[in-house]
């Protein structure tokens, strides 16, 4: 058994205030349960700089564990920055059952900036991953606008069953 | 720690005040998709703010400061972000009614300080506070979208219609020489350079003026000039626009102190 294997079973229930098909494990957002100098600690980490929900998580915890009588202080860690790469596999297919498109791999130690660049410098068709859609499964999808309905999320359009869709970005 | 908590405002304010100038456009994007796009740029660029804010607050440690006081009850001569991120969505020859902003220079500025953000908040991952390298490599990785966004406007301004390409064209003759800013020294940013906190701005530039260049280029723009005018809003010393800025973004909680939702 992990330590505190209790609470973390008990914070399984907390689930994204956004995207409620997974919980904020799945999600990578709840890091850490552990012992603290001042008795236990929830450790969570922000997903995005501005994200909406994360005071809505950090209160749903906060619930979760008073409501089964547990006190622990919510710590929130910046450092290391999330990763959608944190999301568990099952994570994954929640997402695509739901309608999102679950994010590709990112490629950790790639020069981030060179990314960009080459991106920039691209003229004519792109080259980058193929996003298959979550309804039908083609792979003929092609992005719509980089920002989507929520800071995580951008806005895809399926070629073959001509569905529009939420891509969840990789970062 | 005065001039490092000046440092940390200084990249704060940038933040907030182009976060608010591109909330702007929140309900009067040019297609809906920009709409949504600028108003996550806004939210991005707030949410780096408040963290940075916090951290202020945190070197403090005065019980008296908190992210609301600094973004809401601090006046024109103590926001020491960059005059270019001040500037209405409009070059100086357009009249100043709301209803005249122009989205091209949206994007060339948002273009402008992504560039500079890319190799900055990479450089401040290794900072030595522990800090605000962490909110460097968070926002490191939105900034870097804000850039791709921006970049796919310049070329598709650049390279579309005569009336897209004049006025892409005439938001970077406008726009360049505000950034000279980004070089010129400030004690502030010279002292947490020395210390190992900041990142001299002087070492990106051939990395920002490349990135423009080929931008432009590829775009079909010509490279504008950024000589003339040294603008100073980082020392406190800003242009007649951030006045209206603050007193739009502040005069809720000024007049509801201590409000909460």
């Amino acid at each position: 058994m992990r330590p505190h294997d209790a609470i973390w079973e008990l914070l399984e229930t907390v689930t994204d205030p956004e995207i409620p098909v997974v919980n904020l494990r799945e999600m990578g957002i709840l890091r850490d349960v552990r012992d603290g100098p001042n008795g236990l600690q929830v450790v969570i980490t922000p997903t995005y700089s501005g994200c909406p929900a994360m005071q809505q998580m950090h209160d749903d915890v906060a619930a979760a564990l008073s409501r089964a009588g547990i006190a622990a202080e919510i710590v929130t860690q910046l450092g290391p920055a999330w990763s959608t790469d944190w999301m568990a596999p099952e994570a994954h297919e929640k997402l695509r059952a739901y309608g999102i498109a679950a994010p590709a791999h990112r490629v950790s130690g790639l020069d981030e900036s060179a990314q960009v660049i080459s991106f920039a410098a691209q003229r004519g068709p792109r080259t980058v991953d193929a996003i298959a859609c979550p309804q039908c499964g083609s792979a003929n999808t092609t992005p719509i606008s980089h920002f989507g309905s929520t800071a995580c999320k951008a806005l895809y359009r399926c070629l073959q069953c001509m569905e529009p869709f939420d891509y969840f970005k990789p970062h | 720690m005065a001039h490092y908590q000046d440092y940390l405002l200084h990249l704060a304010d940038n933040a907030l005040i182009l976060g608010q100038r591109n909330a702007e456009w929140c309900g009067h994007g040019p297609v809906l998709e920009e709409d949504l796009a600028l108003a996550n740029n806004s939210l991005d660029l707030i949410g780096q703010a408040r963290l940075l804010y916090q951290l202020v607050v945190s070197v403090r440690k005065d019980g008296k400061s908190s992210e609301d006081l600094l973004a809401y009850f601090r006046d024109v001569p103590e926001f020491k972000n960059y005059t270019l991120l001040e500037l209405p969505h409009h070059t100086a020859t357009l009249p100043t009614a709301t209803g005249n902003r122009d989205y091209a220079v949206t994007i060339a500025r948002n273009f402008l300080y992504s560039a500079l953000m890319v190799p900055l908040w990479q450089g401040l991952t290794a900072s030595k506070d522990l800090q605000l390298a962490a909110v460097a490599a968070k926002s490191l990785k939105e900034v870097q979208y804000h850039l791709r966004h921006a970049h796919d406007w310049v070329l598709r301004m650049g390279d579309g219609t005569a009336e897209s390409h004049r006025r892409i064209q005439a938001a970077f003759d406008y726009l360049m020489p505000f950034t000279q800013e980004f070089w010129t020294p400030s004690p502030m940013e010279t002292l947490a350079v020395k210390n190992g906190f900041g990142v001299d701005t002087q070492s990106l530039k051939t990395e920002w003026q490349a990135t423009v260049a080929d931008t432009l280029q590829a775009a079909t723009l010509k490279l504008s000039s950024a000589t003339g005018f040294v603008t100073t809003g980082k020392h406190g010393v800003h242009s007649e626009h951030l006045g209206f800025v603050l007193a739009e973004m502040q005069s809720l909680a000024r007049a509801h102190p201590e409000a909460v939702w």
